[in-house]
């Protein structure tokens, strides 16, 4: 009999399910990612939770790569997850669109 | 290749420990490789407000400061729950052993795991932050069921737990912990007896007449105290397993019944582990004034050091060594040196606020010694002056003065021959504190804890010229905003000015316009999207700092036509609620004038209980708040509510509170409720650059509070009705200022949307009115607004009428949603499964 096993990539579905210009968190086995969709078509990746007082990043204002936390203004770029507070930074995750869908690669996240 | 980096050892994960890391990692982030010791099985938390969570006023979880996230994230090996025993000096390792999880974590004799194997790091440098442990005074008994130490999370739990089926607690200590420690078991329903061996409470920070007043205080609460009071033994009855805590005998023959003893009587340095390793112990670890111990591979910090023979307690001093011992270790500023403090502390101990620095009482006859008393309020403030210089000072009941009476004792300054002045304040309101003259290390911004020192720095060294690019390098005045005078100061100082940034007055940061020239730009080019702004006025870079404010001016600008792209919204707008803290929303649906009626009461209710509601609170505003509602059960609420939104969650009108005017009550002279229900159909939802919040008052005695409202109006005799504006009672508190006086509720509606309108158009976005008023001036306003001086009230009027016509009640949007994924929660994503069946 045919093993199962989990394939490295994961669809998260349609691109069109972010509102542009917005995030929407994910539960990508077993982790939640904040996944954003900029009014310029870029997608990023990152952890859901701000590091400084565990806001919920994917409700933050977009736009120029940086996410604005909701709760106290806290700021991350989300192509290296540096934060505007230098001892504060996420983890940034490799995400793609292929064919209207958004893929990621789950070994990223438990790496 | 990379360079092996260094490794640094931290001993402890306490407040010390943790800062010293952040000050490190700020300095030189990637400079080493850093493990953490830390004896308690958490990460790190704020042991001040330990007795918030004994007395249930916060959860434990609010006060950790760095949760384990944090370390993972800034690449720091945490041992949790492993004590460090040993430094081995000839191997460079540090030894730890793991502690049982039921240990006491700061005991001597701490429990460890025999099945564990000892942890055992290398390291090039060491930094000993292992705190200190409660002091228990010798006494038989101690140790027995019943009695507690109180100085970790775990302390906190296990008294809150032994406290819930006893009757009487005793607390053994007097001083600033033993108090928390009371209040907290107050909380618990049990009778507590405070038991001091000096003749006083607080007998470190208060003189005697102040310790009395104090416990007068403090008894008043139902707390009994008892002073010149030595315990020698705790005494129990039955036997091992059965044992309780039955009575506990003091020194003069005396005895006092009790279920349970909480010792709280002091700290001591927690030092065996430099003595272990052969480091010089004294009463503390010894350093120097770079914090290094006597093994120059070896610093200490914190309460377990000994600096010029003087332990330190207090959080500020403290924080001031983290930071020399991370200007030192990072070799970033190589003459950083701590030299000592000077100790003063201001805090709050059960409700009773208290100021204390430097010496209780005077030391010869020429010491001048000023005292203000009042007992009947519990006041007493008292100045100890030695050469024109504050050798001390105690204020209790009121502490307004204690800030720059703090600096002026740290900075060692020449005080004012006036001595009432230091007391009361100059009876002119001239600042006392020339800021120029403080010491470096004076703490400007209170927020942040930024130094003057710091500011300084970013004026001279990082070319910051105005007050927000010191804000923006420092972080000072980025709290509450109120040293953002002293920083101006301390421009003003340096470089002779306040440099001229325009970027302050720039609308919004990301488009380099005023809000006259972008109100401009925006009706000459027709924009009405934040998108198309970006586009045309900003080379097309989004920022999103920006979109808020944008999105807030175009709805003004062009009410009913203007595009509304959700993602320029806060989170708030984009689901009409309240974010909290944990990440749920807040919903309050209006009650107009703060009339409700039965049934809306009991919809309400069911709501509540259908959707488990956690907390249900009546707010400032003559509402009801439905707090922790989940993102996805908004529209649900809203639908079962069946009420319109409140509006408590945006920039823009939110409510118009009253008083029960001439409906019941003896002296209202104007229909106070109509208005306000007229007031808030009328102007609900409008959007403004900051909330506005209003209230109706149908007397001059004012009990909704229609004086200190962005715009209020207060009937007078005669059938008349003042309009305020400008009035505010948050943070800054200031009366409104009189725009007119008018004789019918239509007239009222009238002149406040003509206010209304101005402001809108006027205001810098996220300026409240009172701001707005104060920048404009209330003669200004009232030429404009009432005399009609520039000929545009009739403009004002219509467009004012159009953000009326456009309202639309944004509930709505449960029934019919902007767009789908709206209101929706995480979404589970799913790896694929695929069959393998290739070989």
């Amino acid at each position: 009999m045919a093993e199962k096993v989990i394939a490295p990539v994961v669809s998260l579905g349609s691109v069109s399910a972010i509102p542009l210009g917005q995030g929407r968190c994910y539960v990508v086995g077993g982790e939640s990612i904040a996944v954003f969709r900029q009014r310029d078509g870029r997608i990023f990746a990152t952890n859901s939770r701000c590091p400084h007082g565990q806001g919920p990043l994917a409700e933050g204002l977009l736009g120029n790569g940086k996410v604005i936390c909701p709760l106290h203004g806290h700021q991350f770029c989300l192509e290296t997850g540096a934060g505007s507070v230098t001892t504060e930074s996420l983890q940034v995750f490799p995400v793609e669109e292929v064919n209207g869908n958004i893929q990621m690669n789950l070994e990223s996240v438990h790496a | 290749m990379k360079a092996m980096k260094e490794r640094l050892i931290v001993i402890g994960n306490g407040m010390a420990g943790a800062r010293v890391v952040e000050e490190i990692l700020k300095r030189t982030p990637d400079r080493f490789d850093i493990v953490m010791f830390g004896a308690e099985p958490y990460g790190n938390y704020n042991r001040i407000l330990l007795s918030n969570v004994l007395n249930g006023s916060q959860a434990a979880t609010e006060i950790f400061m760095n949760p384990l996230s944090w370390y993972r994230e800034n690449g720091i090996k945490l041992h949790a729950g492993v004590r460090a025993t040993r430094i081995d000096r000839e191997r460079r390792v540090v030894v730890g052993a793991p502690l049982r999880r039921e240990a006491l974590a700061y005991t001597v004799d701490a429990a460890s795991d025999a099945n564990a194997a000892l942890v055992e790091e290398p390291y090039d440098r060491v930094i000993i932050a292992t705190g200190s442990r409660p002091f228990v005074p010798p006494m038989e008994g101690f140790g027995g069921t019943g009695t507690f130490m109180f100085r970790t999370i775990d302390d906190c739990a296990r008294i809150a737990d032994y406290a819930k089926d006893r009757k009487r607690a005793a607390v053994i200590g007097g001083g600033l912990l033993g108090l928390e420690a009371a209040r907290g078991l107050l909380t618990h329903g049990v009778e507590v007896t405070v038991l001091e061996a000096a003749p006083q409470l607080m007998a470190v920070q208060l003189d005697p007449e102040a310790g009395d007043i104090l416990r007068k205080t403090i008894e008043a609460m139902g707390i009994r105290v008892l002073c010149n009071t030595i315990t020698t033994r705790i005494a129990s009855a039955g036997s091992n397993g059965t044992s309780r805590l039955t009575h506990l005998e003091f020194k003069d023959g005396s005895s006092l019944e009790t279920d349970m003893v909480v010792v709280s009587a002091g700290i001591r340095p927690i030092t065996e582990i430099a003595t272990a390793s052969g480091l010089t112990v004294n009463r503390g670890i010894v350093c120097d004034d770079q914090m290094r111990t006597s093994d120059p591979a070896i610093f200490s910090v914190g309460e377990c050091v000994e600096h010029r023979g003087q332990l330190y307690g207090l959080v500020d001093p403290i924080w001031e060594q983290t930071r020399v011992l991370a200007d030192v270790i990072t070799d970033t500023c190589l003459d950083s040196a701590y030299l000592g403090s000077k100790l003063g502390t201001k805090l709050k101990v059960m409700g009773v606020e208290l100021a204390s620095m430097g010496e209780t009482k005077p030391a010869s006859p020429t010491d001048e010694v000023v005292i203000y008393r009042e007992p009947a309020r519990g006041l007493y403030k008292k100045l100890i002056v030695r050469d024109d210089k504050i050798a001390g000072a105690i204020l209790l009941g009121d502490v307004e003065s204690a800030g720059i009476l703090m600096q002026m004792f740290q900075g060692n300054m020449k005080v004012p021959t006036r001595r009432a002045d230091l007391l009361f304040g100059s009876p002119k309101g001239v600042s006392l504190l020339n800021v120029a003259d403080l010491p470096d290390n004076a703490q400007i911004c209170n927020c942040n804890g930024v130094s003057k020192r710091q500011i300084a720095d970013a004026i001279q060294n990082s070319g910051c010229q105005s007050v927000s690019k010191v804000g923006a390098c420092t972080r000072a005045g980025m709290g509450c905003g109120s040293c953002k005078s002293l920083v101006a100061q301390l421009l003003e100082s340096y470089l002779g000015e306040v440099g001229y940034d325009p970027t302050e007055h720039y609308y919004v940061p990301g488009i380099p316009l005023e809000k006259s020239q972008l109100v401009a730009e925006i009706r000459n080019r027709g924009i009405k999207s934040v998108s198309e702004v970006f586009q045309q006025l900003a080379d097309g870079k989004e920022d999103p700092a920006s979109k808020v404010g944008l999105a807030s001016l175009l709805k003004t600008l062009w009410p009913g036509e203007y595009e509304d792209e959700r993602d320029a919204r806060f989170i708030n707008d984009r689901v009409h609620a309240n974010i909290q803290k944990d990440g749920t929303f807040s919903v309050v649906p209006r009650i107009y004038g703060g009339v409700t009626t039965a049934a809306e009461l009991m919809r309400i209710a069911e709501v509540a209980i259908k959707y488990q509601v956690p907390m249900v609170k009546f707010t400032g505003g003559q509402r009801i708040d439905l707090l922790g509602i989940k993102k996805e059960d908004l529209p649900d609420v809203w639908k079962d509510l069946d009420m319109p939104s409140g509006h408590a969650y945006t920039k823009s009108f939110r409510t118009c509170k009253s008083c029960v005017g001439t409906d019941f009550c003896r002296y209202g002279v104007g229909d106070s409720i109509a208005l306000a229900q007229k007031i808030e159909r009328r102007f609900q939802g409008v959007e403004s650059p900051h909330k506005m919040k209003l209230a109706t008052a149908g007397c001059p005695r004012n009990c909704s509070e229609a004086y200190v409202k962005d715009l209020g109006a207060v009937a007078i005799e005669g059938g008349k009705w003042e309009i305020y504006v400008g009035g505010a009672a948050g943070g800054t508190v200031r009366k409104g200022d009189l725009l007119c006086t008018v004789s019918t509720h239509d007239e009222v509606l009238h002149y406040m949307g003509r206010f209304m309108q101005y402001y809108r158009e006027h205001g810098k976005y996220l300026e409240r009115s009172y701001g707005f008023v104060e920048r404009v001036g209330i003669e200004t306003i009232r030429q404009i607004l009432v005399d009609d001086s520039l000929g545009i009230c009739e403009r004002l009027d219509t467009e004012i009428q159009k953000a009326v016509d456009a309202y639309r009640d944004p509930w709505q949007e449960a029934i019919l949603p902007a767009y789908p994924e709206q209101f929706s929660g995480p979404e589970l994503a799913y790896a694929l499964e695929v069959a393998e069946n290739n070989g």
